[in-house]
């Protein structure tokens, strides 16, 4: 049987860690010294002395600032832009779409957005112009004196208005992409069903809220050509962009980042648009330009997570075992395609969740509509579906009259089922283990009598909810083969291993588990290693830092390169088989006498017998896959129709924990924020621009609305991942959602199948039930 | 600066600053810009988010709502004066170990308001320390390493008077 390590994430200080064997059979994790470790944030200290430098903290001499004027439709065509004379222009810098050199698009999967609008527009707050000067405090008063005059056309706003297809606002039909994903003969299974439950789920955008707004600061210089500064996930993603909207070779652009408060996936395509703005900006005025967005600017005008509806009909027989899963997924993608098309596969490979079903069909449609472009966030389409089936299992229990968990249990994937894409689970699934730890330590069934009990009286409901799912760690198919990526390490003169990879720091924990993996894989300590600043003319292209795959993927290759360094050392360099730290920094000097430099880098290379055919949608969807099972417990109040989050437990199997502070972290923090999606945070569309683009109206959960939240870690290591890792950051927002909401059906008897869910909504739908009248007997 | 603008004075951490300025301008903005303390951070502008969190004469105020005018003769205290001769604050070293901050950029502000939070009360319990960083947004860390960061700070803060008390004997 496999091996488990339980380790409760609840620590602090080292010796306060509690880790204890599930099982005997734990030698199968690797014994490590640095690996596993709680150490210390690599950039901590300087965060916390506040001298880490984010892209606002940097001024340059005779710097300019850059703003950026949007549109204020939704649809329409430009019909004219004039400039009001109370200005003196002749200060200013302005760009249009008319002074970019090379291609007016940003470059993703689909060229269909322009860097700048050029003649017509799609969604409010598309940017037209930008301005510079050398005094920021003049921007604001500039833009207001650019008058454009647009011919509005008629817009789209949902999903079901673009979906009929009157008004054709994308393409020739609206439609940004679609999947089919067919495994068995789904029609076949109705006849034989006992029952057959149907519902509709809706799930709203989400804004990402990192507390550092999107900034770049950009340089031009005939012979070096640009350079752009910022906060930012992908420093190659920037880089193709640029060299597409300026139409230069490689190694003229480089991109650096700054270190970034904060993203989620909402710097993961947007800093490309903003990258090339001040790159214009500080192509045509020759001056170093900044452009850092204000709170109301970033929440009108950059990326939030895809709203979607999607529909479920299912078929089960008389024990509850599922036959058929219909399920139809549609996403709304705004006005360009952006990765529309990568969210909505993802949403489809996640949708039938974690479950066994001999007939599966997914039909899956992306739809474009006029508003700000939906983009990437933490879990990439999979909450969506997730928040779908999850919350469908509950009504499929109801619907037959069976516990909830029980459902759940007698579904489940195990080793050697195949999924809806019929890939065969390899490695272990252990989610059985995983109900029945989330099961024990939220003491739910003693808790579930207790509430039913007392919710009989008073005003506040209670009640548990459950969602078990699971996340598939890196890209999807044959994506990381696509990426290639060359990650490694070097050594530099000054006696420090340095990581070399394009992998960022935004939060996550980046640098210190990379760190962690290269000083165990060279047997040298933590302190011996730094993290090059990702840079690209210094780090390779190691991919994007998305998809859960940076310690899993990047990581594997980090620990490959340390062990091929070690080699090419005793082979080159007379380093013993066991040697101390200032053995090994001597060798890496006589091997810098003889070869020049110290580097060792790897290249990706794909676990054997993965298959995946992206035509039909089959085969290995993902190469690992991390598992979850949450319980939320919710209190309603029937007089103030609040809903409370006030515990929450978390246990998940993510491959090996390499830091358990960190990875506690990345599992409270996104529970936080899937409360925020479940219970709080609503974006407000008025004729397509975002209404409520503040802190003071777009609410996220404070200090005083997270619950205690209770995190259990099992450990099975993936020998294709970092030390045996797996993905981590976007697992644990997959699940708060339903599980929140299956809980306030328990409470309340009444099943809510749309988020946000707030105050108003309970109250309409729970202040106009029929009151129970006793009718007197005749 | 202009000489048309009146000089405000005010002190930072210890150090007498005199800043010719506008007067309407935000104490953010003079500690960012005049001052080059950039540990401040701006989070929203609108006092929501506690980014840029400060004491001033012993309350915790948001700077983007302070005109530098308030701040005259005022005693302000960022993250930048919380370390001393290099050694870190208890609540610094306790959010390090404690994993309390992630990206870094709510970090300084909501140290500033832990810092006003221990200041006022040495031994706050779970729901106190809930109410005292209420007005301080973190996104990153679902806040519950924050908590135990301030627990570890008050904690580690009893030995300290504890130690130097034993040193008076």
């Amino acid at each position: 049987m496999h091996v488990l390590i339980l380790a409760r994430s609840v620590v602090c200080y080292a010796s306060t860690r509690t880790t204890k064997a599930a099982s005997p059979t734990m030698d199968t994790i690797e014994k490590t010294r640095i690996v596993g470790a709680p150490v210390l944030r690599k950039e901590g200290v300087d965060k916390l002395l506040g001298r880490a430098r984010y892209v606002d903290d940097i001024e340059r001499e005779g710097m300019w600032y850059g703003l950026t004027v949007r549109s204020t439709i939704p649809r329409g065509f430009i019909r004219s832009i004039s400039f009001d004379r109370r200005i003196n222009w002749s200060e200013f810098t302005v760009v249009t779409a008319a002074d970019i050199p090379g291609k007016n698009h940003v470059h993703l999967i689909i060229a269909d957005q322009p860097v700048l609008a050029d003649g017509l527009v799609n969604h409010c707050d598309e940017p037209i112009l930008l301005l510079a000067h050398p005094d920021k405090h003049k921007l604001r008063e500039a833009a207001s004196a650019v008058h454009i005059e647009y011919d509005p056309l008629p817009p789209v706003f949902t999903i079901d208005e673009s979906e009929r297809q009157e008004t054709i606002v994308w393409g020739a039909d609206n439609l940004i992409k679609s999947f089919l994903l067919e495994k068995g003969d789904v029609d076949s299974a109705w006849s034989t069903a006992a029952h057959i439950v149907e519902g509709e789920y809706r799930t709203g955008a989400q804004e990402h809220l990192y507390i550092e707004n999107n900034g770049m600061i950009a340089e031009w210089n005939p012979e070096t050509g640009i350079t752009v500064w910022g906060s930012l996930q992908c420093p190659y993603y920037v880089h193709k962009s640029l060299l597409a909207v300026f139409d230069l070779p490689e190694d003229k652009v480089r991109v650096i980042q700054t270190e970034t408060g904060g993203a989620f996936g909402g710097k993961e395509d947007y800093p490309s648009t903003l990258a090339s703005h001040a790159a214009l900006l500080a192509f045509k005025s020759g001056q170093t330009v900044k452009m850092v967005y204000d709170r109301m600017e970033d929440l009108a005008a950059t990326t939030k997570r895809h709203p979607s509806r999607v529909r479920h009909r299912t078929a089960v027989d008389s024990n509850g075992k599922l036959l058929a899963l219909d399920i139809e997924v549609a996403t709304d993608g705004g006005a360009y395609a952006t990765l529309s098309s990568t969210v909505l596969s993802r949403a489809t490979l996640h949708s039938p969740g974690p479950y066994v079903c001999p007939n599966v069909r997914v039909r899956a449609h992306s739809w474009a509509t006029n508003t700000v472009p939906y983009g990437a966030f933490r879990g990439f389409g999979a909450p969506q579906s997730i928040f779908a089936i999850e919350r469908h299992m509950d009504e499929i229990a109801a619907a037959i009259g069976i516990d909830p968990v029980e459902l759940r249990r007698r579904n489940f994937l195990h080793d050697g089922d195949t999924t809806a894409t019929e890939q065969v689970m390899r490695d272990p699934v252990i989610l059985d283990k995983l109900l029945d730890r989330a099961l024990t330590e939220s003491d739910y069934y003693a808790k579930r009598e207790r509430f039913a009990l007392e919710n009989q009286s008073g005003p506040v409901k209670r009640g548990l909810g459950i969602a078990a799912f699971f996340h598939g760690s890196g890209f999807t198919g044959s994506g990381e083969r696509y990426l290639n990526s060359l990650a490694g390490i070097d050594v530099i003169p000054e006696g420090k291993v340095r990581i070399l990879v394009a992998n960022t720091e935004f939060g996550q924990g980046t640098n210190t588990v990379l760190s962690q993996i290269a000083a165990e894989s060279l047997n040298i300590g933590y302190d011996d290693v730094i993290v090059a600043q990702p840079d690209t003319s210094v780090v390779p292209n190691s991919g994007p830092t998305v998809a859960s795959r940076t310690t899993m993927v990047v990581g594997h290759l980090i620990e490959r390169a340390g062990a091929q360094l070690l080699s090419m050392l005793r082979e080159h360099a007379g380093l013993g088989a066991h040697f101390t730290t200032d053995e090994f920094f001597a060798a890496c000097e006589r091997y810098r006498a003889i070869h020049g430099k110290v580097e060792s880098l790897c290249r990706y290379e794909a676990p054997p017998g993965i298959f995946w055919d992206d035509k039909t949608y089959h085969g290995e969807a993902y190469p690992a896959y991390v598992w979850s099972v949450q319980v939320a417990q919710v209190a309603v109040d029937t007089v103030t129709y609040s809903a409370e989050v006030e515990d929450f437990w978390s246990v998940q199997e993510v491959g090996r924990v390499l830091n358990p502070v960190l990875a506690g972290g990345q599992i409270e923090g996104g529970i936080a924020q899937a409360i925020g999606y479940a219970l709080y945070e609503k974006v407000v569309l008025q004729n397509g621009h975002m209404a409520n683009n503040q802190m003071t109206n777009y609410i996220m959960p404070t200090a005083e609305d997270v619950p205690p939240i209770h995190v259990y870690f099992e450990q099975i290591p993936f020998r294709h991942g970092g030390f045996g890792a797996k993905g981590i950051g976007e697992l644990p927002h997959d699940g708060p959602a339903p599980a929140i909401l299956n809980a306030i059906r328990d409470a309340t008897g009444v099943g809510f199948n749309a988020i946000p869910l707030l105050p108003e909504d309970l109250f309409l739908e729970l202040s106009v039930r029929e009151p129970q009248v006793e009718t007197a007997p005749a | 600066m202009s000489a048309d603008y009146p000089t405000i004075r005010f002190t930072v951490n210890g150090q007498e600053f005199a800043v010719d300025t506008l007067p309407m301008k935000r104490l953010l903005d003079v500690l960012r810009e005049d001052l080059h303390l950039t540990g401040t951070k701006e989070g929203c502008g609108e006092g929501e988010c506690g980014s840029c969190s400060v004491r001033m004469n012993g309350e915790l105020v948001n700077s983007c709502l302070v005109p530098v005018l308030q701040a005259e003769g005022a005693c302000v205290q960022t993250v930048e004066g919380l370390a001393i001769n290099g050694e870190l604050h208890p609540l610094q070293k306790a959010f390090l170990q404690c994993g309390g901050a992630q990206c870094g950029i709510c970090t300084p502000g909501m140290l500033m308001a832990a810092t006003q939070l221990l200041s006022l009360n040495p031994h706050p319990s779970m729901l106190e320390i809930r109410e005292g960083l209420a007005g301080n947004l973190c996104r990153c860390t679902g806040f519950t390493r924050i908590f135990e960061s301030v627990v570890a700070a008050a904690s580690a803060e009893t030995h300290n008077v504890h130690d130097q008390a034993d040193h008076a004997r």
